[in-house]
């Protein structure tokens, strides 16, 4: 054997072995959420993510068994067969005469691959059944829209009267089923949550629903997926679960009009707030801002993230966004404000206020 | 004997029959007659009327080995801006028109053409014949698809590159949210190159039905013939769907109809629909030419001839009906009905079988021959580790929950690059190899070929297998950028390190094959050992291919000469016009000679004049109406019957 097929053998059985260890190391990779929201599809926090994992563990056992037959059937064959050159005569034997031992192992192969690939089906079919089964009385129902690029989401339960909006980030009751209501009003998005469900696409013209339901505390990052122009990149989405008594205290808390400023910078920049061009696209309840062109403002403080996750949500972050939102999301609907640096600082205590 | 035709109609002046018949082998008077009468036109005027299939097919080739390393370096460059979290190397309007320019130019310009050029360059030699079908209308599907590359890198250099991706989804593509031009030249590049491909389906399959050498039943055509063949017929059935989706996005968007706008009644799946219809057989339009490289590859170094030649050729007829049953399965995400899906995911998984059963056939092949570990064999057993785990996450897109998880994530990213990459690029290099001697009369260097070997197969694993983790964890596609912390950071810079790597191997082959053509030790004429009929002319092949037209008696000519007496040659085709010999369709028997064009610059013109108006119609629907003139203009000198050609003919038919 030459040096080179030597190289060749190990190496390819290194990346044999690498393939096999990646199907182990599922654990440990689940094991480090993030700080920031997790978002790893090998790290299930509700059944519907959880069933897809268990279909992912069966494919990826059987995909790397197969992979493994084949590559060493072919390294067996390289290392046993005699070494011909250009001038060796082609072996003519086989033209008219049956090969029966090879005909023999080929078609073993191809049945044995055929119910493999059936069982896989099924396999699918019945994690199918399994995602459609979720049960989904006293559900929370959201409406979420896309927009290039973030996200508006409206709670529906309850009356009229009683339903709010509120943008990038979703708020849910852990152990609850959630029933999320996609629309978009421009292109097409697509909301995945890798470690809650699947992903869906919001469609203009059409509608889709998206069910899951988290079953343990935390907060769950989620991203636009589908190409939808200049900032798909940054079109985050948080999904925060908290225990029932939380979610309903936070409910009770965005269905209140925005809170009065009290102190006179901030009242000044309510003022100001409704006098230059944010209230041409943004709404704060309570007050004469009712445009819907942007997200809801009404308790953006409460929100941890500005610009469907482009920047935290700290007050140095949301002068500078509010400065040039070109330099950190460029092709943004938002335009540059030019503020005097006194009228910016009275805007973010303001908006700092609306909790 | 009376001169008069059956009409009693004189001969035309200078109309006598030629004399001279092939028959005789190089050197002989016939041979040299055979050259000339077959030669391309001499000069800067004649370089615009060949239409000799093997001087087109190396512009056709090297056109899209161009167009490669263009969209390669495209690619290189989104690397590095993604090689760091926060990178600032690109923006993101620039980054959008480099990801739809990568993978407009691979698919469109790259991955389907490459494969029909060098199959218009074999075709003919592997058959056993002198010229392709339709020689004028192939150099026309060339010159065609020149403009068109050029038009699109044209507007991508003055920053009106395509900037919707090479699927542009409506409403994104729509005249709302891409105005300008950048989409309608992207657009308007399918038309270009679907225009080109049609044309070149065309000439293949009729090159395979009727200019087989005789004997060359379609039980004996080479399975590259037959992997060409279903690709062609694919074509036929695909790029229609694409060319109607286009066509009624370029219509929304310049003159204001509403396919594809909800508001007004049109829907905006339906170009998903539309587009997939062709985008799913486009994957194996890709595929299937590489599976035919393979078997023509693996039976030369395994010095035997293919195991299980029947059932690869029904394999492959599978792959290309089953090819069209799949194309929703790119749309699992939408509110198609979920029932439906799982008719998808069954078909999905089920084509695995067909690719299953020629993989298995090949292992056969291997197993039981004697192997001969050069270059082309190298990038050809990639195929077994790189395709095989393409195929396999394949699978697990296949099925409905998983591709909820990993759609458009970079695990789609990893997955359709070991497709494509596995199952065209690395049998493509290997077939460079394998029939460079063939092309040029040169060798390539051994050592440099297996050095760029190594250098693509680790660099490729190390760019792309570590994509399959990103997308598990959470990184989707198409994104100029990522936030540090997420957990990405070092997979990227590890795959980018990879993506170097690769690109550094390709550029070892670009060295070697440059040295090889100015310095290369001169190849024989069947420097493998080869069975198909290309190997029995001269490297490289004399401009008419053969000066005797070869009999064929089994499927490896090349390996079984004629029985004791039978004859080896036909003889008494016109070597003085070019006359070819028109065989049957299943059984390969002499059937009638027929006359085939000359050079001509009409093509070219023709091929202009198209471009005029596909251009124009960018700008203006009017462009449509009056760029129809030139167009009819050209094409009528083209086809105007030529007294003196036509008098000849029927000398010829009269005389043979």
């Amino acid at each position: 054997m030459t040096p080179m097929m030597n190289l060749f053998l190990r190496f390819v059985a290194a990346l044999v072995l690498a393939v096999l260890m990646l199907s182990l190391s599922d654990y440990a990779l689940a094991a480090n959420p993030l700080p920031e929201g997790a978002h790893n599809v090998l790290d299930t926090m509700g059944p519907q993510a959880g069933h897809i994992l268990d279909l992912w563990r069966v494919f990826l056992y059987l995909c790397c068994a197969v992979f493994a037959l084949i590559l060493l059937a072919l390294l067996y064959f390289l290392r046993r067969q005699p070494r011909g050159d250009a001038g060796t005569p082609p072996e003519l034997g086989f033209v008219d005469a049956p090969e029966p031992a090879p005909r023999r192992h080929v078609t073993r192969a191809v049945i044995a691959s055929t119910l493999g690939l059936v069982a896989l089906i099924v396999a699918s079919v019945f994690t199918d059944r399994a995602l459609a089964r979720l049960p989904l009385t006293g559900a929370v129902n959201i409406d979420v829209t896309g927009h290039q690029w973030w996200w508006t989401a409206r709670y529906r339960n309850g009356g009229p009267d009683e339903e709010f909006n509120t943008a990038n980030e979703l708020v849910v009751p852990v152990g609850k089923p959630v029933i999320v209501n996609l629309k978009s009003d421009d292109v097409i998005h697509s909301m995945w949550l890798p470690n809650l469900a699947g992903k869906k696409d919001l469609i203009p013209g059409r509608s889709a629903s998206l069910q899951f339901r988290a079953d343990k505390p935390g907060v769950y990052r989620g991203q636009c997926v589908e190409f939808c122009g200049l900032q798909h990149a940054q079109m985050t989405l948080h999904v925060f679960a908290v225990p029932q008594e939380q979610f309903d205290a936070w409910v009770q808390g965005q269905r209140q009009p925005a809170a009065e400023p009290a102190d006179p910078r901030a009242q000044r920049g309510k003022q100001l707030f409704q006098s230059v061009s944010c209230a041409m696209c943004h709404a704060v309840q309570g007050t004469l801002a009712g445009a819907q062109r942007g997200p809801d403002l009404t308790h953006v403080a409460s929100r941890k993230t500005l610009a469907a996750g482009a920047l935290p949500n700290t007050p140095e972050d949301l002068a500078a966004w509010i400065r040039n939102p070109q330099l950190y999301k460029p092709g943004s609907s938002m335009p540059a404000t030019p503020l005097s640096q006194e009228d910016l600082d009275a805007i973010v205590a303001y908006l700092g206020g609306l909790k | 004997m009376s001169r008069r035709g059956p009409l009693g109609e004189e001969p035309a002046r200078g109309a006598d029959a030629p004399q001279l018949k092939d028959g005789e082998g190089p050197g002989s008077r016939a041979a040299l007659a055979l050259e000339q009468t077959w030669a391309d036109p001499p000069g800067f005027f004649g370089w615009f009327c060949v239409v000799n299939h093997k001087t087109i097919a190396k512009r056709f080739i090297i056109t899209c080995l161009v167009f490669f390393a263009l969209a390669g370096l495209m690619a290189a460059v989104m690397r590095m801006q993604l090689a760091r979290p926060g990178n600032n190397l690109v923006g993101p309007d620039m980054y959008n028109q480099l990801f739809s320019m990568h993978g407009t130019t691979m698919m469109f310009l790259f991955a389907v053409p490459v494969m029909q050029a060098v199959a218009i360059y074999l075709l003919p030699l592997m058959l056993g014949t002198r010229s392709v079908a339709f020689p004028r209308m192939n150099a026309y599907g060339w010159w065609l698809f020149l403009f068109g590359g050029i038009m699109l890198f044209t507007a991508f250099a003055v920053n009106s590159g395509p900037d919707a991706g090479w699927f542009a989804y409506v409403p994104l593509s729509g005249p709302d949210y891409s105005p300008g031009k950048r989409v309608d030249f992207w657009a308007q590049m399918i038309t270009f190159t679907e225009l080109s491909s049609l044309v070149a389906a065309i000439v293949i399959i009729t090159t395979i039905f009727k200019f087989r050498a005789p004997g060359m039943t379609l039980n004996r055509l080479p399975l590259f013939a037959w992997a060409m063949l279903v690709t062609s017929f694919m074509v036929l059935f695909a790029m229609p769907a694409v060319m109607l989706a286009s066509s009624a996005l370029i219509m929304d968007r310049l003159i204001g109809t509403h396919f594809y706008n909800p508001a007004e009644g049109g829907d905006v799946l339906l170009w998903q629909h539309l587009f997939w219809f062709f985008g799913h057989p486009e994957v194996y339009l890709i595929f299937i030419p590489g599976l035919g490289f393979l078997s023509a590859i693996i039976p030369t170094f395994a010095r035997r001839p293919i195991f299980g030649y029947t059932a690869m050729v029904l394999s492959l007829i599978t792959t290309a009906f089953l090819a069209f049953g799949l194309w929703v399965h790119h749309m699992f995400a939408t509110n198609v009905p979920e029932l439906g899906k799982s008719f998808f995911t069954a078909a999905s998984m089920l084509i695995a079988i067909p690719t299953a059963i020629q993989i298995f056939c090949w292992l056969a092949t291997l197993a039981t021959g004697r192997l001969n570990f050069k270059t082309p064999l190298l990038y050809v057993l990639a195929f077994f580790f790189v395709l095989v785990l393409g195929g396999l996450t394949g699978l697990m897109l296949a099925a409905v929950p998983l591709d909820l998880q990993v759609h458009d994530t970079y695990f789609v990213v990893a997955h359709l690059h070991y497709v494509l990459i596995g199952g065209a690029v690395f049998p493509l290099f290997g077939a460079f190899y394998y029939w460079f001697p063939k092309m040029t009369g040169r060798m390539m260097s051994e050592a440099l070929g297996k050095l760029s070997f190594w250098l693509m197969f680790i660099g490729f694993n190390v760019a792309f297998f570590p994509m399959h983790m990103l997308g598990l964890h959470g990184m989707p596609r198409r994104v100029y950028t990522y936030q540090a912390g997420l957990g990405w950071d070092g997979l990227n810079l590890l795959a980018t390190a990879g993506a170097v790597t690769l690109a550094l191997g390709i550029f070892v082959s670009l060295v070697n094959a440059i040295r090889s053509r100015l310095a290369g030790a001169p190849a024989p004429a069947d420097p493998w050992g080869g069975g198909t009929l290309e190997w029995a002319t001269p490297s490289p092949p004399p401009i008419a291919s053969f000066h005797r037209i070869p009999i064929v008696y089994g499927r490896d000519p090349m390996w079984q000469p004629p029985p004791a007496g039978a004859p080896a040659f036909v003889a008494g085709l016109s070597a003085q016009t070019r006359e070819q010999l028109v065989t049957s369709v299943l059984d390969a028997l002499p059937d009638h000679r027929m006359s085939f064009p000359t050079p001509s610059p009409w093509p070219f013109l023709a091929a202009l004049a198209t471009t005029v108006l596909f251009i124009g119609s960018i700008f203006t629907p009017w462009a449509v109406v009056w760029g129809s003139v030139p167009v009819a203009v050209t094409l009528i000198a083209w086809f105007w019957p030529r007294m003196r050609e036509t008098a000849q003919e029927l000398a010829l038919e009269k005389q043979p």
